[in-house]
């Protein structure tokens, strides 16, 4: 039933461009769709391990700066008469150094507050996206600063044998952007049903318990905000290639709200928590656009907020689950009162 | 057994355990008994690796284990059931089951201990597929029991078994404590149910503000005028 649903929407999503041309429709569910891969990142260290980083677009803008830097090419110098040229690579390179790069971030901030987590990990990942983003704005001779880093090119993926294809259009990357979503959504589903998911979830369940069963808390943690961070700059590089410009202003805290907003409103814990909420305050700018005035449509956006977390505290995810009992693995009625037990 | 030599340990400026010496022979049920913030549990939590020693040595089965972390302890085969909260409650009974096998890697036989376990417990079977959280009072702190034995230890610390739990549970808890170590694991009980530990254990101590005071044969601990006075209400 959950497999069979999860195909239909699938497909669904492969035929929108089939009936939808409206090329500002497609940019914005692009734009989404790239956003959604950092809420689900996020979800993995949200919801998964209970741990909440509120820098988490500092990856993601490193994921962008990293992949864009490394397919422009760049020559920088640094102290003791160092001269670093890099030559331009292909994008492909770039997302792969961004994902790694990312994700080795995600190590070091994970080893910096693993030690003592909660409100301490909070701190420093807000600080961490705020170092980034003064370092963006600031290192001007790698990033341009204020002045944007221009022209990135677009993605491109070579087969041997087949030659070059390059992601030039909308459309292109449209299906790139699913392609890529949906291969983390499997990433993070396989990752939370293995054997070091299953510790993840029980350290947020019972961390005494499970530190006595023998799981190693900071790595585990640290494990999952190196796949989480990892996720997220890979998207970042999504976005570089696609958006081709690029600013300090990508690291802006509000774009690290709008993704915890799209993970708690689609349901932390769940693996469509993320794609359902993301999709809803992701679309909803541009369903309301025609009908209302913008500063109206923050209202609008934040009364919806409001509406969807006093009805269903838990998230849109678990209270469908809870309505629709039938898609949910067995457990008591009553029961999912946190949202965990459906991803099991 | 297991050697316990001076061991000293709190938590910030307080001092939990003043330096106790105790030892578990192998084979036996032995028991801590002592009121409230006594040091039972941390007692507990020192020899599991949670708490780390300030001084003195714990030695099992003539490995030196002073300073080890929890993976090496347990893996060195001593299993932990602490107290409070007993399960994971999201996890179904199965996983539960599991994650008391985190450190083993030899899969078949993680799945035949796991069958053992249903087999003494049918109604774990009855409800594999079922969040431990639904489970009765009783069933979860059998869950936690199978739990604790999926690691294969050789020597078992359950903390406070009888918390919470309806008195004929209670009965049914120490019976299958009785039966673990009658079947060759030896077994650590801390439990404030003073006159249940001392009648059913093989040896015991008494614990009073982070030190031990007495120690002796159950039937001897039970005899002694002061822990009538104090522990048995008599």
């Amino acid at each position: 039933m959950k497999l069979l649903l999860s195909i239909v929407v699938v497909a669904a999503l492969a035929a929108v461009p089939l009936w939808l041309s409206d090329p500002y429709l497609l940019n914005a569910l692009i734009t989404t769709g790239i956003f959604v891969i950092g809420a689900m990142s996020l979800n993995l260290l949200l919801g998964f391990t209970g741990q909440l980083s509120l820098g988490h677009i500092a990856f993601f803008g490193i994921g962008a700066y990293v992949s864009a830097l490394t397919s422009l090419g760049f020559s920088v110098s640094l102290p003791f008469g160092l001269h670093v040229v890099h030559e331009p690579w292909p994008p492909l390179a770039g997302f792969a150094i961004a994902v790694l790069v990312s994700g080795l971030c995600g190590y070091l901030v994970g080893r910096l507050s693993f030690r003592v987590r909660g409100a301490y990990f909070v701190i420093v990942t807000i600080s961490f996206a705020e170092v980034v983003r003064l370092v963006a704005l600031n290192w001007v001779e790698l990033t341009q600063g204020p002045l944007a880093l221009t022209s990135i090119p677009p993605m491109q993926v070579g087969f041997p044998g087949l030659g070059e294809f390059v992601f030039r259009t909308k459309l292109h990357n449209y299906y790139l952007v699913l392609g890529v979503a949906v291969a983390c959504y499997l990433l993070i589903a396989r990752l939370v049903r293995s054997h070091v998911g299953r510790a993840m979830r029980g350290l947020m369940e019972n961390e005494t318990l499970a530190v006595s069963i023998g799981i190693d808390v900071t790595k585990t943690l640290t494990l999952a905000a190196v796949v989480s961070a990892g996720i997220c700059g890979g998207a970042g590089s999504l976005y570089a290639h696609y958006i081709k410009i690029i600013d300090p202003e990508v690291f802006a805290f509000i774009n690290t709200v709008t993704m915890v907003i799209m993970v708690i409103t689609g349901g932390k814990g769940t693996l469509a928590g993320p794609v359902v909420g993301g999709l809803i305050f992701g679309l909803m700018p541009v369903a309301l656009r025609p009908v209302m005035a913008p500063e109206a449509q923050w209202i609008a956006y934040g009364s919806a907020l409001i509406v969807i977390l006093f009805i269903m505290p838990r998230g849109i995810v678990p209270a469908l689950m809870q309505w629709f009992p039938r898609m949910k693995p067995v457990t008591a009625p009553g029961f999912a009162k946190r949202g965990v037990e459906e991803s099991a | 057994m297991l050697e316990v030599i001076n061991a000293v340990c709190g938590y910030g400026g307080v001092t939990a355990l003043q330096g106790i010496s105790f030892e578990v022979k192998a084979g036996q049920l032995v028991a801590l008994i002592g009121a409230n913030g006594a040091g039972k549990s941390t007692t507990l939590r020192a020899i599991s690796g949670l708490v780390p020693l300030r001084a003195g040595a714990l030695r099992f089965d003539n490995e030196v284990l002073t300073g080890a972390r929890p993976p090496r302890i347990l893996k060195s085969g001593i299993a932990h059931c602490p107290e409070g909260r007993r399960v994971f409650p999201h996890m179904t009974v199965e996983e539960n089951l599991d994650m008391g096998a985190y450190l083993r890697s030899d899969r078949s036989e993680v799945a035949a201990d796991r069958d053992r376990i249903y087999g003494e417990f049918p109604r774990l079977a009855e409800r594999r597929k079922q969040a431990a959280g639904t489970l009765s009072g009783g069933e979860q702190q059998m869950l936690a029991i199978g739990r604790a034995l999926m690691s294969r230890p050789r020597l078992v610390m359950f903390d406070e078994p009888s918390l919470g739990l309806a008195p004929n549970i209670v009965e049914r808890t120490f019976a299958i404590i009785r039966r673990i170590r009658d079947t060759g694991t030896t077994v650590l009980l801390v439990e404030q149910n003073a006159f249940a530990a001392l009648d059913m254990c093989d040896h015991a101590y008494l614990l009073e503000g982070g030190r031990i005071v007495l120690s002796g044969t159950g039937a001897e601990l039970i005899a002694n005028p002061h822990v009538r006075k104090a522990y048995l209400g008599a």
